[in-house]
């Protein structure tokens, strides 16, 4: 996995709630059975109409936010499927990071197992950023995993919180397996101890 | 004093690796081939084997025709054939269409006895939380996760918090787990449950069959919970007693004494209390594009301006836009053009018993096309012994194979733009069911009341014939 210390983009925003895992990426790729090559699908049902035109109107489209890397999402962001297959998408677009009020749980667990870093800030905060991304053009955020802090070129300075052992696996891009297979000991004897009645197929 | 969350975590550790993080060693692993093709493929890269393919089952559900097994589609066929290929190169139990025990992951799984009280169940499907009816913890997880679990049979897990959601008193004649879920989803919220594993007690909870407490939990991560849960009692050992993989003889006896104990200590062990009055629970349909979004079956779509704040002012004019209805417009007014029973929510056999009987002696609308999708082959089998196949097909609705079929559409399975749909799923995001495609969930006895008048209506005043 590739690892995340630092990163500086330009941001785009999506400000609204409840953006699930259906919006992000549309069941109709689901069939793929590759890991990559998702980043033309995200957003599909709002980025091209029935025939695969692409819809002027939506953000992704717009000249100044191409090449965004850093997305600013609303409140529960990434809820409802469990599909990784979202998180690929939005790293094969092209985003390293996403700011929002708070992520459907399994969203952000799945991302730091892509390299993907979700931000979780007050929601006015994150408005204050939407308002910045507006107003400036070629908005760009520094976000440092190292020192937990977002800022930009006009004096803001935001920290944010993350777990350290997320925070240790995406600065290092460590792989959970080798991480969990350290205690290969301790998985023996616990499976020594199971109890007879569970099931076996 | 602990909660059954508290218990189950406590018998799972492994290790810490850390003060907050734990391994958790994972009971049973269910699989199917939408997230699983990576993951395999993850560990042929890097020569990794499945750790313990005696505690991993797969079946195919999500991608497959319900009509025939012929598979046009040819990325779904070529998908459906690579999870053949790699169960059979691993050596993972499986089903495979049109075998008897196929079927939806969230319905075979419970049916066989596979899921026991007191276990740890994963799967790469956010509906897991299903299985927490038995009082199995049960969570949803992505494909990386899926690899590690095959390679090493144990999860990292940080613990959330503890939420108790007592459902007092009784519901009404005809009111069902499926109106009681969507009820305590709308009142919270899509996060009401963020951070937390919910357990559900109460009197209208314990009233519930395995089948309408499956229906509640499954419906937890519609709330944003990790996990629901609900401790098991005597309708959960009866239900268990005599399946496929239940324990038998001496074993049982051993599990069972096991299983009583499994219960939270008090009330005061929870974080946080919320209390329900079931008897205030109306039949429910959701009106917007999450399932919060919802109201009884005789009250109004909302009027954004009186919402709360701007935010979800927006929220709403963009959901009343997107599923083409005006404010305040009246619930039982809002016609439909399809009707779907079928679903991990509400595809088991006391779902089909429950729509069957609003069925029968009745046509489906001239203008309405409506399909039953039973959940699992032995659904299927048990509804056409009991003579609810032959209720549907004279009515007019459609019988097909077991699959997830058009609660994710990513089969044949869908609706066309602007099509409206009362639907037993749990999902209305904009374009679950297909694109521009507009969805109203509910029970399956709602549904099967609007496939016949062809628009809403309480199936409390059903004239049942």
């Amino acid at each position: 996995m590739e690892k995340f210390i630092e990163h500086r983009g330009k941001t785009v925003a999506l400000f609204q709630p409840n953006i699930d895992t259906d919006q992000i990426l549309p069941k109709q790729f689901l069939k793929r059975i590759e890991k990559t090559g998702f980043g033309d699908f995200l957003f599909y049902d709002w980025r091209f109409d029935e025939n695969g035109n692409q819809n002027k109107e939506f953000v992704l489209n717009q000249p100044q936010f191409k090449h965004a890397s850093i997305l600013l999402a609303g409140k529960n962001f990434g809820s409802g499927s469990s599909r990784e297959h979202a998180v690929w998408a939005l790293r094969d677009y092209g985003f390293r990071v996403v700011i929002a009020p708070s992520f459907g749980e399994i969203f952000y667990n799945n991302c730091f197992n892509v390299g993907l870093l979700p931000i979780n800030l007050p929601e006015k905060t994150v408005e204050e950023l939407v308002r910045k991304n507006e107003e400036i053009q070629n908005y760009e955020l520094v976000v440092s995993l190292l020192k937990k802090k977002v800022s930009d070129d006009f004096g803001l300075s935001i920290d944010f919180e993350i777990e350290d052992f997320r925070r240790e696996k995406l600065l290092n891009g460590w792989d959970d397996i080798d991480m969990i297979l350290r205690f290969e000991k301790e998985i023996r004897n616990y499976e020594k101890k199971r109890p007879a009645w569970m099931p076996k197929v | 004093m602990k909660t059954l969350y508290d218990k189950i975590w406590e018998s799972h550790v492994v290790a810490y690796e850390s003060e907050k993080v734990a391994l958790l060693y994972v009971d049973l692993h269910l699989i199917h081939e939408v997230t699983t093709p990576q993951a395999y493929d993850g560990l042929m890269k890097r020569g990794r084997k499945i750790r313990r393919t005696d505690l991993t089952i797969g079946t195919l559900d999500h991608s497959v025709p319900t009509k025939d097994t012929l598979i046009e589609d040819e990325f779904a066929a070529k998908q459906v054939q690579v999870f053949r290929e790699n169960c059979n190169k691993f050596g993972v139990k499986f089903f495979d269409l049109g075998t008897q025990n196929q079927g939806i992951v969230h319905v075979f799984a419970p049916e066989m006895g596979l899921v026991q009280p007191g276990m740890i169940i994963v799967c790469g499907d956010s509906h897991t939380s299903t299985h927490g009816a038995f009082g199995a913890l049960s969570f949803g997880i992505g494909t990386s996760e899926v690899e590690q679990v095959l390679a090493t049979q144990c999860i990292r897990q940080i613990k959330s918090k503890n939420l108790l959601i007592k459902v007092e008193k009784r519901l009404s004649n005809s009111v069902t787990a499926k109106d009681l879920i969507l009820f305590v989803i709308g009142r919270i919220g899509t996060e009401g449950a963020s951070g937390y594993v919910v357990e559900y007690d109460g009197e209208a909870i314990r009233n519930l069959s395995m089948e309408g407490r499956m229906t509640v939990c499954n419906m937890s991560i519609e709330a944003g919970a990790r996990a629901g849960l609900i401790s098991p009692d005597e309708v959960t050992f009866e239900y268990l007693k005599d399946r496929a993989y239940s324990p038998k003889g001496k074993t049982w006896d051993l599990a069972l004494k096991f299983w009583e104990d499994l219960k939270s200590d008090s009330d005061k062990a929870f974080d946080v209390v919320l209390s329900f009055d079931a008897s205030e629970i109306e039949p429910q349909v959701t009106w917007g594009t999450t399932p919060a979004m919802v109201t009884a079956v005789n009250g109004f779509v909302p009027d954004p301006s009186e919402a709360k704040n701007d935010l979800e002012k927006s929220s709403y004019e963009r959901a009343l836009r997107y599923m083409g209805l005006e404010p305040m417009q009246k619930i039982t007014s809002i016609k439909i053009d399809r009707a779907f029973i079928g679903s991990c929510t509400n595809s088991r056999i006391e779902d089909l018993r429950m729509a069957a009987k609003v069925v029968k002696g009745y046509r489906v609308n001239p203008k309405v096309k409506a399909m039953v999708v039973p959940g699992s082959q032995t659904v299927k089998r048990q509804a056409e012994a009991e003579g609810l196949a032959r209720i549907f097909v004279e009515a007019g609705f459609e019988w097909r194979n077991p699959g997830c079929s058009m609660c994710i559409a990513m089969n044949d399975d869908r609706l066309l733009p602007l099509e409206r749909c009362a639907s037993t799923s749990n999902r209305n995001f904009e374009g679950r069911q297909g694109r521009g495609g507009r969805t109203h969930l509910a029970s399956p006895a709602m549904v099967a009341a609007a496939a016949i008048a062809g628009h809403f209506v309480d199936v409390r005043d059903w004239r049942f014939r």
